[in-house]
C-alpha cells in the first residue's frame, strides 16, 4: 500500500467509451494510476475491490447518474475525493456535487492540464486530511 | 378574440341607463301624483269657498232686502202707503238709494191690488192676486221669496213679499226685484273664458240666464246642443240640500261643478270652471315635470354613454394587453423551447467534443514520445493535432455561447467577480457612449468579494440599464457606474448614475410596471425594466430608483454574496 501511495489512485467514471479510455492512457502515462468505469453501477462494483484517491465523475450518465453515483461512493468511501464532469447546461449539478461533498467540478470538455490540477489539488486535500 | 364592443357598449350603456331612469321615472311620478293630489284638493277648496262666498253674498242681499221692507212696512202706515202719491214718493226714495227694486205693491187680505208703483201699472193694477200660489204662502209664512216666475206681467220676476199685521187689519207689502242685481253677484263667477255661474231652482229650471246659453225656466243645457243626447246622465243639481264640489261631465262637457243651496229660498247657486284654466298651473307643472324628466333622461343617457366610453375603452385597453401579454407569453414559451433545444445539442456536441479533444491530446502525447527524426512529417502532424485542438477550444466557445443563451431563461450559479462583470459590461457600449460624447465613469470598490449568481442575468439587467442611462441622457453627459461592498448587510451593491432627463415622480413608482415605457411608441417594449426588476427579485437581490428631474437617475442594484 505504501509503495503504491507515490502514485494518484483516479477511477474515471464516464460513459462515453473514447473519452473515458483516451484520458485514462493519457493520465497512466502522467504516472497516475487510472481505470475507468462505464457506469456509476460499474464504479461500484469496482470500488468494492479496489480503492481511490480520486474519482472522476460524469455528471450525465444513464441509469445511474453522477449525483446518485456520488451519493453512494460518499456512503461507501467518504474518504475518497470527487471531482464532477459537467457540461454547461448542467453547472447546477457541479454545484449540487459540491454541496454533497464533491471536491470541485469541472466543465467538459475539459483540457487535460486542467483536470491534472485539479486532480493533485485533490489529492493533496486527501492526504492532508488522512495525515 | 376579438370581442364586439359595440355589443358590450350598448348592453353597459342599457344596463346603466335603466338602472337609472327608474328611480327617476319613480320620484318624478310619485312626485307629480303628489303634486297632481295636492292641487287638486286646492282647487276644490278654492270651489267650495268661492260658492260659499257668493251664497254669502246672495243671502246677504235677501236678508238687507227684507229688512228694507220690513222696516218700510213698519214706518209707514197702511193708509199711507195705498196712497200711491205717497208711495210714489216712497219708491223714488228706496230707489235712489238702491237700485234693487222693480215695482212696489200694497195687496190686502182678500188679494186686492190697493197700490202699485212700476212699469206693469195698467197690467198690473186691477188684478186680484187671491188664487196666486205665492198668496197663500205669504199669509201662511208672514214673508215670500219668490222663484222666477212669469205672473200677469207674463215676464220672468221674481218677487219678495212680506205680510204685515195691524190692530185692524193686515196687508201684504210686494216689491219686484232688479234682477240685475242677482245678476251682478252671480256674474261675479264668470271666471276667465270659461267660467259660469247660475242659478237653478228646485225644479232644475234656470233662475238666471247662464254665461253661455239658456234662459229662464229652461233646464240648463250648458250650452251642448250636439252631445246633448248621447250622455245619459242630467245635470241636475236641484235636490242637493249641502254644497257639492266635484269634477264631472255633462253633455260631453268635462268641469268643475260647484253647487249651493241658498237658505230661505228655493235657489241652488251652480259654479262651474273649466278644468283647462282652473288647472293650468298644473298643465305647467306637468310640463315642467316632463320637461324635467326628459332633461334627465338625456343627461342620463348621456352619462351613460360617457362612462360606458371610458368602460369600453378601458375594456378595450385591457383586451389589448392581454392580447400583448399572450404575445409575450407565447415569446417566451418559444424561447424556454429554443433554449432547451439549445442546451440539449449542446450537450450531445459536447461529449464528442470531449472525445475528440482527449482523443488529439493522447495523439500529442503519443507525438512526443516518438522519435523526431524517425518520422519527417512529424511536424505535419504535431501541427494538425494542434489545429484539432484549437478548433476543439473554438467549438467549446461556440457551445459556451449557446449554453450561455440558453440557461438565461432560468437563473444559474456560479462565481462572479463583479468588478470583472462591470467592466465587461460597459465596454459594451463604451463605443456607443464616445459617440454621442458620453463619458463612463467607473468606481469600483476593491473589497467587493466574489458572488455566487447568474452572470449573464446580472449582465443582461445592467445592459438595460446603462442602455436607458444612454437614452436619457441623449448626448454630452456622464453615466458613473460604482460597485460597492455593504459589509454590515453582506450585501453588493450596484450602482448606475446619469445625468439625464431625469423621471417625473409621478411616474417614478411605474417605473418598474410592465409596458411602462417613455420611449416614442413603437420603439420600446416596455419590459426592460420590469424584466429587470424580475431577474434581480428572483436571484435574492433588489432594484431601487431615485431620480430628480433635470439632474439624472440613479438606478441602485442590491446583490447578495449568494
Amino acid at each position: 500500500m505504501e509503495t503504491q501511495q507515490k502514485f494518484i489512485r483516479v477511477l474515471i467514471v464516464d460513459d462515453e467509451d473514447d473519452f473515458r479510455e483516451t484520458i485514462v492512457k493519457r493520465l497512466n502515462a502522467r504516472k497516475l494510476v487510472s481505470e475507468g468505469a462505464a457506469s456509476g453501477v460499474k464504479a461500484l462494483e469496482i470500488l468494492k475491490t479496489k480503492d481511490f484517491d480520486v474519482i472522476v465523475l460524469d455528471v450525465k450518465m444513464p441509469e445511474m447518474d453522477g449525483i446518485e453515483t456520488l451519493r453512494h461512493i460518499k456512503k461507501l468511501k467518504p474518504e475518497i475525493e470527487v471531482i464532477m464532469l459537467t457540461g454547461h447546461a448542467s453547472v447546477e449539478f457541479g454545484l449540487k456535487g459540491m454541496q454533497l461533498g464533491a471536491f470541485d467540478y469541472i466543465m467538459k470538455p475539459a483540457m487535460l492540464n486542467e483536470l491534472l490540477d485539479t486532480i493533485s489539488q485533490a489529492y493533496h486535500k486527501k492526504c492532508n486530511v488522512d495525515y | 378574440m376579438e370581442r364586439n364592443y359595440r355589443k358590450i357598449w350598448w348592453r353597459h350603456w342599457l344596463a346603466i341607463t335603466c338602472f337609472s331612469v327608474i328611480p327617476l321615472l319613480f320620484v318624478s311620478y310619485s312626485l307629480y301624483a303628489l303634486f297632481d293630489r295636492i292641487y287638486t284638493e286646492k282647487v276644490y277648496e278654492t270651489l267650495r269657498n268661492s260658492v260659499a262666498n257668493q251664497r254669502e253674498s246672495l243671502e246677504l242681499y235677501f236678508s238687507e232686502r227684507i229688512s228694507q221692507l220690513y222696516t218700510l212696512a213698519n214706518t209707514n202706515t197702511f193708509e199711507e202707503l195705498t196712497n200711491e202719491v205717497y208711495l210714489n214718493k216712497v219708491f223714488d226714495l228706496m230707489h235712489v238709494r238702491s237700485n234693487s227694486y222693480m215695482d212696489i205693491g200694497i195687496i190686502d187680505d182678500e188679494g186686492r191690488h190697493l197700490s202699485y208703483v212700476g212699469s206693469y201699472y195698467s197690467l198690473l193694477k186691477n188684478v186680484n192676486y187671491k188664487n196666486e200660489p205665492w198668496f197663500d204662502a205669504v199669509k201662511a209664512n208672514g214673508i215670500y221669496i219668490s222663484e222666477i216666475f212669469l205672473g200677469f206681467r207674463k215676464v220672468p220676476h221674481f218677487i219678495i213679499a212680506v205680510m204685515v199685521r195691524d190692530k185692524s187689519s193686515s196687508w201684504i207689502l210686494r216689491v219686484t226685484i232688479n234682477l240685475k242685481n242677482i245678476d251682478d253677484i252671480v256674474q261675479k263667477a264668470w271666471d276667465g273664458k270659461q267660467g259660469d255661474a247660475f242659478i237653478i231652482n228646485k225644479s232644475n229650471k234656470l233662475q238666471t240666464k247662464p254665461r253661455f246659453g239658456g234662459n229662464f225656466l229652461e233646464s240648463p243645457t250648458l250650452n251642448s246642443v250636439s252631445n246633448a243626447q248621447s250622455h245619459h246622465e242630467d245635470f241636475d243639481y236641484s235636490g242637493i240640500i249641502a254644497t257639492k264640489v266635484e269634477r264631472k261631465t255633462f253633455f260631453g262637457q268635462d268641469s268643475f261643478f260647484a253647487a249651493t243651496p241658498i237658505s230661505n229660498s228655493n235657489w241652488i247657486l251652480v259654479n262651474k270652471e273649466s278644468p283647462e284654466e282652473l288647472l293650468s298651473p298644473l298643465l305647467k307643472g306637468k310640463f315642467w315635470a316632463l320637461f324635467l324628466t326628459i332633461t334627465g333622461l338625456v343627461v342620463i343617457g348621456c352619462g351613460a354613454a360617457l362612462f360606458t366610453n371610458s368602460l369600453v375603452n378601458k375594456i378595450r385597453e385591457t383586451d389589448h394587453e392581454n392580447a400583448t401579454n399572450f404575445d409575450m407569453l407565447m415569446q417566451a414559451n418559444k424561447m424556454i423551447a429554443l433554449s432547451k433545444m439549445a442546451a440539449g445539442i449542446a450537450h450531445e456536441v459536447n461529449n464528442p467534443l470531449a472525445s475528440i479533444g482527449e482523443t488529439a491530446g493522447w495523439m500529442k502525447d503519443l507525438l512526443a514520445e516518438e522519435d523526431l527524426a524517425g518520422s519527417k512529417n512529424f511536424t505535419e502532424f504535431d501541427e494538425s493535432v494542434d489545429k484539432i485542438e484549437k478548433h476543439v477550444i473554438r467549438a467549446r466557445k461556440i457551445i459556451h455561447n449557446l449554453l450561455g443563451f440558453a440557461r438565461r431563461m432560468e437563473p444559474a450559479k456560479e462565481k462572479i467577480n463583479v468588478n470583472n462583470l462591470l467592466e465587461e459590461t460597459t465596454g459594451f457600449l463604451e463605443n456607443e457612449a464616445k459617440y454621442l460624447s458620453i463619458r463612463v465613469e467607473k468606481k469600483y470598490a476593491d473589497d467587493v468579494p466574489v458572488i455566487v449568481s447568474d452572470l449573464s442575468q446580472i449582465q443582461q439587467v445592467v445592459l438595460n440599464i446603462l442602455n436607458n442611462a444612454i437614452d436619457a441622457i441623449g448626448s454630452n453627459g456622464t453615466i458613473t457606474v460604482s460597485s460597492r461592498y455593504l459589509h454590515k448587510s453582506g450585501q453588493i451593491e450596484i450602482a448606475v448614475a446619469d445625468t439625464g432627463k431625469g423621471i417625473p415622480e409621478s411616474e417614478l413608482t411605474r417605473i418598474f410596471d410592465p409596458f411602462y415605457t417613455t420611449k416614442e411608441v413603437g420603439k420600446g417594449t416596455g419590459l426592460g425594466l420590469s424584466i429587470s426588476y424580475s431577474i434581480i427579485e428572483k436571484l435574492g437581490g433588489h432594484i431601487t430608483v431615485e431620480s430628480k428631474v433635470g439632474e439624472g437617475t440613479v438606478f441602485t442594484i442590491l446583490l447578495p454574496k449568494h
